[in-house]
């Protein structure tokens, strides 16, 4: 049975913010499907007790020195913007209008 | 010798004339230690050096395509900067006054930085990147941003969102990629060194397809400070370069701990020059050499094969001890990286949502104006059909269900591999293996179809970013007109042991055709370069500008505007 159906990709596609046409969803499931195929290979290993490997090269988890700096002054941070405000990033509206 | 130039009365045609026609063609097709040389010793300057190179660029760029943008006039400004301190008699780095190339996946302050994406075109960063500080540090000119794959994501540079990069040693063929911009302009001459980024094979694989040298250091021996993240457990900055001294000379200047990346190494640089000059005296005495016997297995093709056989009996003669390595999980590495790389790219690419930089797209005027919507709306036009298809891919992987049928199994697969490079690096120094199993092939060929076609491409160079260990691809000779490339890895930190062999491999192969791989490659652009007048800065600065406009404007343009600040 195929991984992916179109319905699914579109609703995935909702879930990361990627509007999909369902031409463009229909042709993803059968991509993904090639993939889940293949990827799907790497159950044949036995890794039952194997732990996983997040990082290859482990090392002892540090911080830097807390030391006070402007690495970026407010109108560098603010230059990429699409839209800006008094010195604020400007944002469609989060909540819906009902 | 190039003769300053500093009458501006004479014109450029009768310079030519009253001297060697043919100095301008010699000085960029000099390695990167033979450019420092001519520098240190006052030969040259940087401003001729870079000039040169930016000539060379605007002649090949219409048919290679390797820069996304040229940052000409700044080139040239940071190139009489050097030239001061030189004159003043400051004690300057090694590659000071040689230009460089810069893969537009690292950000760089005040020039434009897209990952040949839609979704950051335009976007100026606020802030340079660790190497990009280093470089500026060490008066090195910033030629410009090199093209590829959209996030870094493909094998041949197709999936760049403004246009393809060509391959100089057959334009109707890929560079390889991603780096293939990176690639591309070191191979054509358009400058003596790039840096790259290396996820999955993106240095390494378009070495190979281009003739050139491409270096992964050991995973935290760069830092990734100020790279765009594509898998953060993978991604490792590096040289590109046309010989494997070069490359060291790079490394060494790039390398080191950086306290803005976490996964920095804390450990020095390992001594990478010393060990390519040590191998350019070819005696390879007491190095045991390991062949991967499951990196000669099906899909290799015969000219790469053999030009492998051959590279690897030079080995013996210069007294390697070559024997074959068993690692029985290494076909593995192919599908493990394929859920976890999407995996950790959904993840980092979640950032571009239309808020704070790159584009913001609005959905048509029938739909609510909400921030939900313009996301929809920004990432549908922004970024291209890979990196959809991954982010679509890693956010299933990592979803509840299903997260250790792929993601916890590919994980675990990881450390599987990671053993079984730790076993076999009890018995050999180094391992190798062919960088790529085929050739460059043509432009157009891969990207539809089977999406694993393509990422079959990286089978040999995936596995050392799971293991997080240094690799390295240089030259393997020629089949059929195309380079192949000759992978050697070497274990974690240890960037110096494959450096060795490389440079030895390097000096062995070109004793035995007399010259260097480079040099029978076909560059009219460059004599084309060395016959025309100097290039204006700011008409360099425009090049291929027009093209990714147009691009830019039919995918945003046409949906909904852009909204201004």
């Amino acid at each position: 049975m195929s991984t992916f159906t179109t319905k699914q990709v579109k609703r995935l596609g909702f879930l990361v913010r990627i509007g999909l046409t369902d031409e463009e969803a229909d042709h993803l499931k059968n991509d993904l499907n090639v993939i889940a195929d293949s990827i799907s290979k790497i159950q044949e290993l036995d890794t039952k007790d194997v732990p996983p490997t997040t990082n290859p090269v482990p090392l002892k988890a540090h911080l830097r020195d807390d030391t006070a700096a402007t690495p970026l002054t407010l109108k560098e941070a603010l230059s990429g913007a699409p839209k800006t405000s008094d010195g604020q990033f400007v944002a469609p509206r989060i909540l819906g209008s009902e | 010798m190039l003769r300053r130039r500093l009458t501006v009365s004479l014109s450029r045609l009768e310079f030519w004339e009253a001297s060697d026609m043919s100095a301008e063609n010699e000085i960029v097709k000099l390695s990167a230690a033979q450019m420092a040389q001519k520098l240190a010793s006052g030969e040259v300057s940087s401003r001729e050096l870079t000039q040169a190179e930016i000539n060379v660029i605007a002649a090949a760029e219409p048919s290679i395509k390797a820069f996304l943008t040229v940052s000409a006039s700044r080139a040239l400004k940071e190139a009489d900067e050097s030239d001061a301190r030189r004159a003043k008699g400051e004690k300057m780095p090694a590659l000071a006054g040689v230009p460089i190339a810069i893969k537009d996946m690292i950000v760089t302050k005040g020039i434009e930085t897209t990952a040949a994406s839609k979704i950051l075109k335009g976007w100026i960063p606020p802030y340079d990147a660790t190497v990009i500080r280093k470089i500026r540090a060490a008066g090195m000119p910033l030629l410009g941003k090199t093209n590829l794959d959209e996030f870094a994501q493909g094998s041949s540079t197709e999936h760049s969102a403004f246009f393809p990069t060509h391959n100089p040693w057959d334009t109707t063929r890929v560079p390889g990629g991603s780096g293939g911009g990176s690639a591309s302009a070191v191979a054509a001459f358009e400058a003596p060194l790039a840096l790259g980024t290396d996820t999955g094979g993106s240095i390494r694989q378009p070495g190979a397809f281009t003739g050139t040298v491409g270096v992964k250091p050991t995973y935290g021996g760069v830092s990734r400070f100020g790279a765009i993240a594509m898998a953060s457990s993978m991604d490792q900055i590096g040289p590109v370069s046309r010989t494997v001294l070069d490359a060291a000379l790079l490394q060494e200047l790039i390398g080191g701990y950086d306290a803005n990346d976490s996964t920095s190494l804390p450990d020095a640089v390992p001594p990478v020059v010393a060990a390519a000059r040590e191998g350019q005296k070819m005696d390879l005495h007491g190095v045991r050499v390991g062949i991967i016997k499951q990196a000669l297995g099906e899909g290799i093709s015969d000219p790469v094969r053999t030009n492998f056989e051959h590279t690897v009996s030079l080995l013996k003669s210069m007294g390697a001890q070559v024997s074959e390595v068993d690692m029985p999980a290494l076909p593995y590495s192919l599908d493990a990286y394929y859920v976890l790389m999407p995996s950790e790219v959904s993840s980092n690419l979640a950032r571009y949502d239309g808020m704070r930089y790159g584009i913001r797209v609005m959905p048509p005027a029938d739909q609510e104006q909400s921030a939900q919507n313009m996301m929809l709306a920004t990432r549908e036009a922004g970024f291209g059909p890979e990196v959809k298809r991954r982010i679509i891919l890693g956010t299933y992987a990592l979803s509840a269900g299903f997260y250790d049928k792929w993601y916890g199994s590919a994980q675990r697969v990881r450390t599987l591999i990671i053993r079984e490079f730790n076993q076999a690096f009890k018995s050999v120094d180094v391992l190798v293996s062919p960088t790529s199993p085929i050739s460059a092939f043509k432009i157009g060929s891969e990207v539809s179809g089977n999406p694993m076609t393509m990422y079959m491409n990286d089978i040999a160079t995936i596995p050392a970013n799971l293991a997080g260990i240094p690799a390295i691809s240089v030259p393997m000779g020629l089949a059929n007109g195309l380079p192949t490339g000759f992978q050697i890895m070497a274990p974690q930190k240890r960037d110096d042991l494959m450096y060795k062999p490389a440079a030895a491999v390097e000096a062995a192969l070109k004793q035995e055709s007399c010259a260097d791989m480079l040099s029978s490659l076909k560059t009219p652009w460059v004599d084309q370069a060395a016959h025309g007048s100097d290039v204006a800065a700011t008409d360099a600065d425009q090049i291929n500008k027009a093209e990714e406009a147009a691009v830019e404007a039919k995918a945003v343009g046409a949906r909904s505007t852009r909204e201004e600040k």
